[in-house]
Formats: C-alpha cells, structure tokens, sequence
C-alpha cells in the first residue's frame, strides 16, 4: 500500500469535500456509518429478545434453525433480488429506493449472527448457576436479566461484532445497485478506470470495519462482568471460564 | 403483478437455465473451483500455524487476534485492494482465490490450534510413551482426532465462500453471481426474476453438495466414532 497515487487520492483536501460532481469522503463515510447503524441497531431490536426469549423458555428452536439456514443464500443475490422486488413502489421517492430494499436486506443479514448467539450464549450457561439462582428465590425474569444474559454477554457480543462486520462489508457491495456509502468509490472508480479511487474507497472500508470491531471490543470489555470474562487485575486465578472458552463458528460472508 | 405467470416470473429459472446453460454451466464450474481452491490452500497454511499456535503457547494470542484482525477486511475491499499490492491485472481471478484462502487461513488457524488442544492430554501422553516421536504424534495421533473440529470449520469456511465469490461479480469476474448482476441490468426498465433467482438456488445447491461433500469426507477420515455411537 505505498501506492502513491492512492495515498494522493486519500490526501486530497477536494475528494474528501462534496462538490457538483461527486460526494465527498467525509459525506460518505457519514453515510456508510448510517446505514450500517441503522441495520444493526434494527437487528438487534429484533435479534437479542427473540434469543433471549428462545433460550430462555426453549421454545421456538426452530426460528434458530431457520435463521441459521438463511445464511447460506449468496449476499449480493439477496440484495439484488430484494432491489428489483421492491425499488419499483419507492421510485420517485429519492433515496428510498435504494435505501429501502438495501436495508431490509441488510437487516435479514445481520439478524442470524445476534439471533443464534444470543440463543447459545443463554443455553451454554452453565444450569448449576440457573439452580443457584432459582434455590435462591429469584424468578424467572430475574434468573433471564441477573444469570442468564450477563454470562450470555460474550457469545452476543461476539454475534453482534460479525453481524456489524458482514452490514459494512453488505453496504458497500450494496453501491452496486446505487446507494451511496464507500462502495461508491469502488465501483464508480471501476467504471471510470480511476483506480487509486478504487483502492482508496476500499482502504476505508477496510479501516472503518477495523475501526467498527475495535469500538464493539472495547464496549465489550466493558459491558462483560470479569467474573465472566475470567480478566482479572493481578491476582489471576487458575483458569476461570475464559480457559474453557468454546470455539464459536459462524459463517460470516463478507 | 401476476408473478406465476408472466415471463419475468421467479418460476422461468428452469427456462432460462436451459435457454443458456452452457454459459450457465461454465459459470457454475468457475464458481466451484474459485470456492474450493482457497480452502485447500488455506487449510495447508493454517494447519502448520494452527499447530504453532498450539506448540508455543505464547504464539497462539498474537497469532489469533492478528488472524482475527484480518477477517474484518470485507471482500469486496479485498478483492480491488489486492490487485494494487500485488500487480496482478483487476479482473484476474487469483485475486479471488488469494482474498478467500487469506480468510480461509484467518478462520482455519483458530479452528486448528482449537482442535488440536482439544486431544486429551491421556491420549498424548499414550502416544509418546508407544514411542512416537513429536511429529509422528501430531500426524498420527493428535491430527486425525482433530479432524472434526477441523472439519467443522471448513464447512463454515466453504459455505461462506460461495457466498463471497459471487460478490466478485459486482467487479467482474465470471461466475454464477454474473447471473445476479445480469437479472440487474435486465431488470432496468421492469422486474425480472429468472437470472436471479436461478443464481439464488444454483448457489445454495452448491454450497449444499461441498457441505456434504466435508460431512462424507469428515466421517471416512474418522472410523472410530462410527464404531461406538454416543447415543
């Protein structure tokens, strides 16, 4: 990446400022952000109570399943069929057709990832402290948000962390079919044979899902209890649970 | 919108697969071979890694965070990033193969180190008190008791390849995502379905049939637990 030209495409005061013929950088990782956020954040509104609920009663299993199943159709086949299924009934409404069926997509993409991990996370803990917690008098809403959710917290965390890679990496590819985003770059630069535009817009992508993961690990650092996590100060015990520490695989298609 | 019965209907997949299926089939067996050839390559990397990781100890944090690290990077940013860095032409698919046996490397190493520290310590020990050296053990011993966890592992790496090489169409590259990025174009003017969707299910399937594929590979490779069945 000592490409010159790239890095002389990156470094440009006027790319990174809109003008009459192009979006600026800056605008555009503002919207890149947005419609990745917006996704996400719809997900997991979605994703987190249905696991919740399904790890926590047992039932429902099948919606894992059926989650679980959506991720092997092809990204860019979804994007593209749910753009011609539904740009026709928001033309003429600006951005909205593009936006709509982007994030719709988007959304059944990243809802998968939280869904199955937030069911895991609730069903791998651990039932002697489910019982501890239940000979203890608490009830079952209690056992759910003081037992079950903070010890679920590292498989959500992790569930959501792919699901926000897999939206960024969607939202760009999503520039195909015309939104806006970092994607433009690449595939207006493709069109135009500007290829320092191409790599630049690419590098930021890069750099934003680095970016992206990086802020979610550190909340993540945060929000998980360290009796959980097994990261203590000085003190460090033998093991803890962070040694027994389960691999969790997903298929994340970026 | 009576979608059954007009010719830009879902259902006219079959019609236009037959309509073209030689370019069809040639698409087909691209895309194969662009999702296959990574994860071989990439499980060859990662397996010397993935016993590294396991080896020294100290090895196996830096070793997965970078790896971690690398799987953030989307495909598509891949795809046109590695042509710059490498001086191969944009539309050459061995930056296809070289972005997903990275990603394949990326997840595999993990799924390895995993794997291999998963054999019980009793089994090892057996092992090296028959007289094996180290290396006899990792390949005899250690290996083939990993096999499911590593098996594992592929098929998620596989399925999700032959979601990411259709993306390389967007850019390009000849294969089954052509047919998505064809039903586009075909769909300025009003809606047609059957390229679409013919790419949808030709996808699926042949995520289907690699997914079988490791599962048969998976359960040849390890006689033993078909001998004692856990239920």
């Amino acid at each position: 990446m000592t490409d010159s030209s790239t890095w002389g495409w990156l470094t440009s005061i006027d790319n990174w400022k809109n003008s009459y013929s192009q979006t600026g950088i800056s605008t555009q990782i503002g919207n890149h952000v947005e419609y990745s956020l917006i996704a996400v954040v719809i997900a997991a509104a979605i994703a987190l109570p249905l696991g919740l609920l399904i790890g926590h009663t047992g039932r429902l299993r099948w919606l894992v399943g059926v989650a679980n199943g959506l991720r092997a159709l092809p990204t860019i086949g979804l994007l593209i069929l749910f753009y011609v299924l539904l740009a026709p009934h928001f033309h003429g409404r600006g951005n909205a057709v593009f936006l709509i069926p982007t994030e719709i997509v988007l959304i059944l993409l990243a809802v998968p990832p939280i869904l199955a991990n937030t069911f895991a996370g609730v069903q791998n803990v651990d039932p002697a402290a489910r019982d501890a917690a239940s000979g203890m008098g608490m009830t079952g809403t209690q056992v759910l948000f003081r037992v079950e959710l903070p010890n679920a917290l590292p498989l959500i965390f992790s569930g959501v962390r792919s699901a926000t890679l897999q939206v960024i990496a969607t939202a760009t590819v999503a520039a195909y079919v015309g939104l806006g985003g970092l994607g433009r770059f690449v595939y207006d630069g493709l069109a135009s044979h500007d290829f320092p535009q191409v790599t630049g817009g690419a590098i930021l992508v890069a750099v934003l899902a680095l970016l992206a993961d990086i802020v979610l690990s550190l909340l993540q650092r945060y929000a998980v209890s360290r009796g959980v996590s097994g990261r203590f100060s000085s003190r460090a015990g033998t093991g803890g649970p962070a040694a027994a520490e389960i691999t969790q695989l997903e298929v994340v298609t970026h | 919108m009576n979608l059954a019965s007009s010719d830009s209907s879902p259902l006219k997949l079959f019609q236009y697969f037959t309509d073209h299926h030689s370019q069809v089939l040639s698409w087909l067996w691209s895309h194969a071979w662009l999702s296959v050839l990574p994860v071989v390559i990439g499980l060859v990397i990662a397996l010397p890694l993935g016993w590294l990781a396991r080896r020294y100890r100290w090895a196996y944090p830096p070793m997965v965070s970078l790896t971690g690290l690398l799987y953030t990077i989307p495909s598509i940013a891949l795809f046109v990033i590695l042509p710059r860095a490498l001086g191969t032409q944009v539309l050459d698919p061995i930056n296809v193969v070289i972005a997903l046996s990275i990603y394949t490397v990326a997840l595999m190493v993990r799924v390895v180190a995993d794997g291999l520290g998963a054999v019980p310590e009793d089994v090892s020990q057996a092992a090296t008190a028959m007289g094996y050296t180290p290396l006899q053990r990792v390949i005899k011993v250690d290996l083939p008791i990993a096999v499911p966890v590593i098996a594992a592992g592929l098929r998620v790496a596989t399925v999700s390849n032959v979601s990411m090489v259709a993306v390389a169409a967007t850019i390009g590259v000849p294969e089954l995502g052509q047919l998505f990025t064809n039903g586009f174009q075909l769909s300025a003017g009003s809606p047609y379905y059957p390229p679409i969707a013919l790419g949808i299910v030709m996808c699926v399937l042949l995520a289907v049939v690699f997914d079988v594929a490791i599962v048969l590979l998976n359960s040849a490779l390890t006689p033993w637990r078909r001998a004692v069945s856990p239920r």
